[in-house]
């Protein structure tokens, strides 16, 4: 094996070891399916939420969960603790550079994020006969889009934070407003105009719209998509830019 | 002896003021080579010029005739460096580590026998947060030496280990330069430096104050040291002649309390006491020399201790 896949293989043997990531990352959002598909008529068509079938709608959390897991606590906090204890550093003195770890995890974190969907879709589909994803495409093309916008602004958070421990109070402080306006906690069918509004241009909202409409076979609209790539390209751009190997 | 490292007038500034200001200075082949000095001298920041961790602002570098600047990824395959203060993933098992790193290289070490001469093999599955302060530091060295290096950097080898750790450390540094690896030792402690440097960089300020072999700085530094001993009783011998000894070339004053005698001087007198002893034939207990070590040295060469 050469440096990066043995990189990647020993970060995922590591992201397996953290019990409360694995938890998070792939128990939360199956737990949510399940327990919420137990409730009687949950499974029809809902009111208040387009007409989208209630466990159908709860599987979309769950994907919007699974990126704001990762994006803004998982990476900022991985990446503070790598620069603070000095292993992007080492690494810096091999062979390797300190931005094949970089790489390395993110394509590890990618990864679980896309099993962790596909286990939720499939857990979705064989308790309570939710369908995959009509828009096969459309989907599968929002949830790389999301994946890429919450990771990098994950990676801006790291870039910006001068300490592990601000770096990971950072992604949590993004983590919450993001979920709410999103419409993790409540829909954004029972938010005002404003509050929708926001949530349209937060990166996990615009990723929950996307997922949410081409799971129900309607074509994302451009802006959610448009606004996700801003935020990807222009979030990445500026840690490139800012990024500090070392712990001052 | 060819030179593997040539540094000529390095300079690293931050913010305007030279942490490292125009030092040059080679490392040959085989040798183990120390930089000495204070907290805050800039050994790590020349140290870490020369390993291509950090840029520097002017002066010329090159390691086995690479320059750290432009042929970073050529240098790092063949060096080895083990850095202050620094830390591996929590969960990471050592045998994981040493794999790990070993596959960056295109000709690593065997890392269990790596593992074997540094005192781990009992914690190849031991998680990194798990190891005593000691173990780690041990693991890093292990870790400085997995790519074969043909020279390797060790910045304070020994911080953090037990006195018994730290000799053992020393010998097993020996055997490294045995098989005719190059070692960089950046160090504030003197026995370590005195006890396997062959050449001795001594930074003060940023910029070398003294350069030699430890015996030469010994020798440079001059000053007074004190020979003493106790003459035994000899009945039959003339004995102890305290004048004759005063008349040597270099002795400044001899003394005598109750049995001790102490004799002062500059130089290489020591052996012309000896000498004298041995003509008078007077046997001696005790003999000691005291004062002329790295430690009086550096404060003769630099004017202060190492912990000012």
């Amino acid at each position: 094996m050469n440096g990066f896949s043995r990189l990647a293989y020993v970060e995922t043997k590591l992201f397996l070891r953290e019990t409360g990531a694995a938890i998070g990352v792939f128990g939360l959002p199956v737990a949510l399916v399940i327990g919420f598909g137990l409730i009687p008529g949950f499974s029809d068509p809902q009111k208040g939420l387009s007409g989208q079938i209630g466990t159908e709608y709860i599987a979309s959390i769950s994907v919007a969960i699974v990126l704001a897991v990762l994006g803004l606590t998982g990476v900022p906090m991985v990446i503070g603790q790598y620069r603070e204890r000095g292993i992007l550093r080492r690494l810096g003195v091999t062979p390797v550079r300190p931005l094949t770890l970089l790489l390395a995890d993110l394509m590890v974190w990618a990864a679980s994020a896309i099993l962790s969907v596909a286990v939720v879709i499939g857990v979705a589909r064989l308790a309570y006969h939710v369908p995959a994803p009509h828009l096969a495409g459309w989907f599968i093309l929002s949830l790389l889009l999301g994946i890429a916008a919450l990771f990098s602004l994950g990676l801006l958070v790291a870039a910006a934070a001068p300490t592990a421990r601000s770096s990971a109070g950072l992604g949590w402080l993004l983590f919450f407003p993001n979920m709410f306006f999103a419409g993790v906690y409540f829909p954004t069918e029972e938010m005002s105009p404003v509050m929708r509004q926001i949530g349209n241009f937060t990166p996990l909202g615009s990723a929950l719209h996307a997922v949410r409409d081409s799971w129900m076979g309607l074509t994302p609209r451009p802006e959610y998509l448009g606004i996700m790539a801003a935020y990807a390209v222009i979030a990445a751009a500026l840690s490139a830019r800012f990024f500090r190997w070392e712990q001052a | 002896m060819t030179a593997v490292i040539e540094v000529t007038g390095l300079t690293k500034r931050y913010g305007g003021e030279a942490v490292v200001d125009d030092i040059s200075f080679h490392v040959d082949a085989g040798e183990i080579f120390g930089i000495l000095g204070p907290n805050g001298a800039g050994k790590t920041t020349a140290v870490e010029c020369l390993e291509g961790l950090r840029r520097r602002d002017s002066g010329e570098v090159r390691i086995l005739g690479l320059d750290p600047r432009t042929d970073r990824h050529r240098l790092h395959q063949r060096i080895g460096v083990q850095l202050q203060e620094s830390q591996l993933q929590e969960k990471l098992k050592v045998r994981e580590a040493l794999e790990l790193y070993a596959s960056f290289y295109p000709d690593p070490a065997d890392w269990r026998e790596l593992l074997e001469r540094w005192g781990l093999s009992g914690k190849a599955d031991t998680r990194f947060a798990k190891l005593s302060g000691g173990q780690k530091q041990r693991l890093f060295i292990a870790l400085a030496l997995i790519g074969n290096p043909e020279v390797v950097f060790l910045d304070e080898l020994t911080s953090g280990l037990d006195p018994g750790a730290r000799h053992a450390t020393w010998d097993l540094i020996s055997q490294v330069r045995a098989q005719g690896v190059t070692v960089v030792l950046v160090s504030h402690f003197m026995d370590e430096v005195e006890e396997l440097c062959d050449r001795v960089a001594i930074l003060e300020r940023g910029r070398i104050a003294a350069l030699d072999t430890p015996a030469g700085l010994v020798d440079r530094a001059g000053g007074e040291y004190r020979v003493r001993f106790r003459p035994m009783a000899q009945p039959d011998r003339p004995g102890l002649d305290e004048q004759s000894l005063a008349a040597l070339p270099g002795v400044t004053a001899v003394s005598r309390h109750n049995a001790q005698v102490t004799v002062t001087g500059t130089g290489d007198f020591a052996s012309a006491v000896t000498a004298e002893l041995a003509r008078r034939q007077v046997l001696v207990a005790d003999l000691r020399i005291e004062g002329r070590s790295l430690d009086s040295a550096y404060v003769a060469l630099t004017g202060r201790s190492m912990e000012s």
